[in-house]
């Protein structure tokens, strides 16, 4: 039963670090109908900021709160500045082109930023800091679920609930909804589409550094590749909801990270990022719009 | 020609990506000492290197917009593409075409078998292309994982010939049908689906493949790899080394004909004709009764015959295969050596692929910098070049008399 327990803990753990992402996969795919493949470079470069910064923090002597602060912050500062460029760079001047060039163009971002980072730090695997300290009060459950857990599942059911406000209170909120709609259309009643699309870079860009940061402290290790299966895991998520619905991704998330937490733990730990593929396969047989998502049809 | 205002956003630019890249380019830690390295030399070169593509790329659209609206007024006539005119002209193109006949002909004789080798994994790289053109170039099919279905052939060659002993001419046919074996099994799912999916799909099949290589040992003898493999057979000759080299690389040479020919042929098809249709609209070619469906499946399972029959080939040249061979980035070369060259031309794809294969074996010094390069070439060339470097020459039919 602790062993049912621990994993259900490790599946939800895994479960918000995938959703963080995949909130940015969907928000993208449900403006502009892209996939945006450079997404988990984003994560993986928010991850690195936060390793680049912390100990530099820490190495001049700042204290443990002011560096968790500043990490976290700049983090998603640059890693929101790097999917705002990337945006502008490489998918703006490809908006009216056809399907196929935003793709690939998003699989070279891909390639690019990894190489970048390959090149301009290292490509080893190298040591994180633990930023989360091991609280007190989590000292009984220690042996079940550590504090990183605890502090990954608050932060990121923080992060989302105030996603949900922003997109469904605020006047940017509305603007997303309704360009997710339709573009034309919201740019016929004076929403400026190109801004709008820059925020949900941004916002999806700042979530995934999030994501990162928690999953490198958590983990203890990060390298320059790490972004290419968390972005293809998170993708499926965000498939497995229903691509497009914001609910639809955190759900798959959490289904995905379980199920991968179970398999791993009841059958093999070798293959685990192939159950997460398969189970990609399998819904795009059975059930291709998502657990949440709507069937649509084209029209012309 | 530059404004002071085209100056002053250049500068913008480049405090912009100064910025943008501090965090990762600029600090540099230690973990074993403890300490930070800062590095600002790189921030100078960000900086000034930025500012210069900026104010170039700036140049360069400027009299892009130029000749368009000199276009539009008719001052001067819109620039055919010189591939265009070289190819309309026989009396340019056939000499052009002999002397390279010429070159590869007598390639092991005139260089050193390193270079033939080198030579060799080229022209492999121009058969994995063509392939790939059909899925991507002709068919619009954006396939992420195209090296799993050469590494289903390199296995199959590999296994076949361990346990059962079966020769090359035997296994290349049925590397080939394997190849298209699981590119219809995966393409039947994902391909009713909208093509981003397909992309994701055989990018996650891609992995799938090689982790299945890489963790079931008595299988595949896990990330160690075959050895051994034997080297194609010449009539049953025992050839020494060199010669063996030399055979493979007429072997690659015919294999590279054989598939131009097919796709030459394949293009100016019913199907190839219906497969361009399809990567330009769906739904007016449904419209036209063309069957969605197994039209791409066609495309799709052919490319996957191809590269099966690739991966045969490169298990018989280097004798030795592990899974590492099969990772994501080989995909993405193949895929940079499309559209580099221009989707759906076939020339473009041989140039594509001798620029991309070669060019780093003799630029040694910037060999760090190549996959830095072929993602930023995917970029640029989406933006400024979608056509590629040639661009296809399509069929046009003219239609003489009068219609009425």
């Amino acid at each position: 039963m602790e062993y049912f327990i621990e994993l259900l803990f490790s599946g939800l753990t895994r479960g918000s670090i995938y959703a963080l992402i995949a909130l940015g996969y969907t928000m993208v795919y449900g403006i502009i109908g892209l996939i945006n493949f450079a997404h988990g470079e984003i994560y993986m470069i928010g991850a690195f900021t936060a390793l680049v910064v912390s100990t530099a923090l820490t190495i001049y002597g700042f204290p443990l709160l002011a560096v968790v602060v500043l990490t976290a912050l700049a983090a998603a500062v640059w890693a929101a500045s790097y999917g705002y460029t990337i945006e502008r760079l490489a998918y703006r001047p490809l908006r009216s082109a056809p399907r196929l060039s935003p793709l690939i163009s998003a699989i070279g971002m891909s390639i690019f930023l990894q190489n970048y980072v390959l090149l301009a730090q290292t490509s080893d695997f190298v040591p994180f800091p633990a930023l989360v300290p091991e609280f007190a009060f989590m000292e009984p459950y220690a042996h079940i679920v550590g504090s990183s857990d605890m502090a990954i599942l608050v932060v990121s059911a923080l992060a989302m609930i105030i996603l949900t406000c922003m997109i469904k209170y605020t006047r940017t909120g509305k603007a997303m909804r309704a360009t997710a709609q339709d573009q034309k259309m919201a740019l016929l009643v004076g929403i400026n589409v190109d801004n709008v699309i820059s925020i949900t870079f941004i916002t999806g860009s700042a979530l995934a550094a999030i994501g990162g940061l928690l999953i490198a402290s958590h983990i203890g290790q990060i390298n320059f590749y790490i972004g290419f299966i968390a972005g293809i895991k998170a993708f499926t998520a965000a498939v497995l909801g229903g691509i497009g619905s914001i609910p639809g991704a955190v759900l798959g998330s959490f289904i995905l990270g379980l199920t991968e937490a179970f398999a791993t733990g009841y059958v093999s730990s070798d293959y685990e990022d192939v159950f997460a593929f398969s189970l990609l396969v399998l819904i795009l047989i059975f059930k291709p719009a998502g657990l949440l998502g709507k069937a649509t049809i084209e029209k012309v | 020609m530059l404004s002071f205002k085209d100056i002053r956003q250049g500068l913008l630019v480049a405090l912009w990506f100064i910025f943008l890249t501090f965090p990762l380019l600029v600090i540099k830690i230690n973990p074993i000492e403890n300490s930070v390295n800062w590095r600002w030399l790189n921030m100078v070169y960000v900086g000034s290197f930025s500012f210069l593509i900026y104010l170039i790329t700036r140049m360069v659209m400027a009299r892009k917009l130029e000749r368009q609206k000199k276009i539009k007024l008719g001052l001067v006539k819109e620039k055919v593409a010189w591939s265009i005119k070289l190819f309309s002209q026989p009396r340019l193109y056939l000499p052009l075409l002999a002397a390279v006949a010429v070159f590869f002909l007598l390639f092991p004789g005139l260089f050193s078998t390193y270079q033939v080798n080198i030579m060799i994994t080229a022209l492999m790289y121009v058969v994995l292309g063509l392939g790939l053109n059909i899925v991507v170039g002709v068919a619009g099919l954006l396939d992420l994982g195209y090296v799993a279905f050469y590494a289903v052939g390199a296995y199959t060659y590999a296994l076949l010939n361990m346990h059962f002993g079966l020769g090359f001419w035997t296994v290349l046919p049925i590397g080939g049908v394997l190849g298209a074996i699981f590119g219809i099994l995966l393409g039947i799912p994902v391909l009713r689906l909208r093509g981003d999916y397909l992309a994701i799909v055989t990018l996650g099949f891609g992995e799938i493949i090689r982790l299945i290589l890489e963790n079931w040992s008595s299988f595949s003898h896990g990330p160690s790899g075959i050895s051994n493999i034997s080297r194609p057979g010449f009539f049953g000759i025992e050839l020494s080394l060199e010669m063996s080299i030399v055979y493979m690389y007429y072997l690659t040479v015919l294999m590279v004909l054989f598939t131009i020919f097919v796709v030459n042929r394949l293009q100016d098809s019913r199907i190839g004709r219906a497969w361009f249709a399809l990567k330009e609209d769906e739904i007016a070619c449904q419209a036209m009764g063309i069957d969605k469906m197994k039209t791409k499946l066609t495309a799709f399972s052919l490319g996957a015959t191809w590269a099966g029959m690739a991966g045969v080939m490169f298990a018989a040249k280097t004798t030795f295969i592990n899974p590492a061979s099969f990772t994501f980035l080989e995909s993405a070369i193949i895929l940079c050596i499309v559209v580099l060259g221009g989707m759906g031309s076939i020339v473009g794809v041989i140039v594509g692929a001798l620029v991309l294969i070669l060019m780093p074996e003799y630029l040694r010094a910037f060999s760090d910098y190549r996959m830095l390069a072929f993602g930023a070439i995917l970029v640029v060339m989406m933006i400024f070049r979608p056509q590629g470097i040639i661009a296809t020459l399509r069929r046009t039919y003219t239609v003489k008399g009068d219609l009425e």
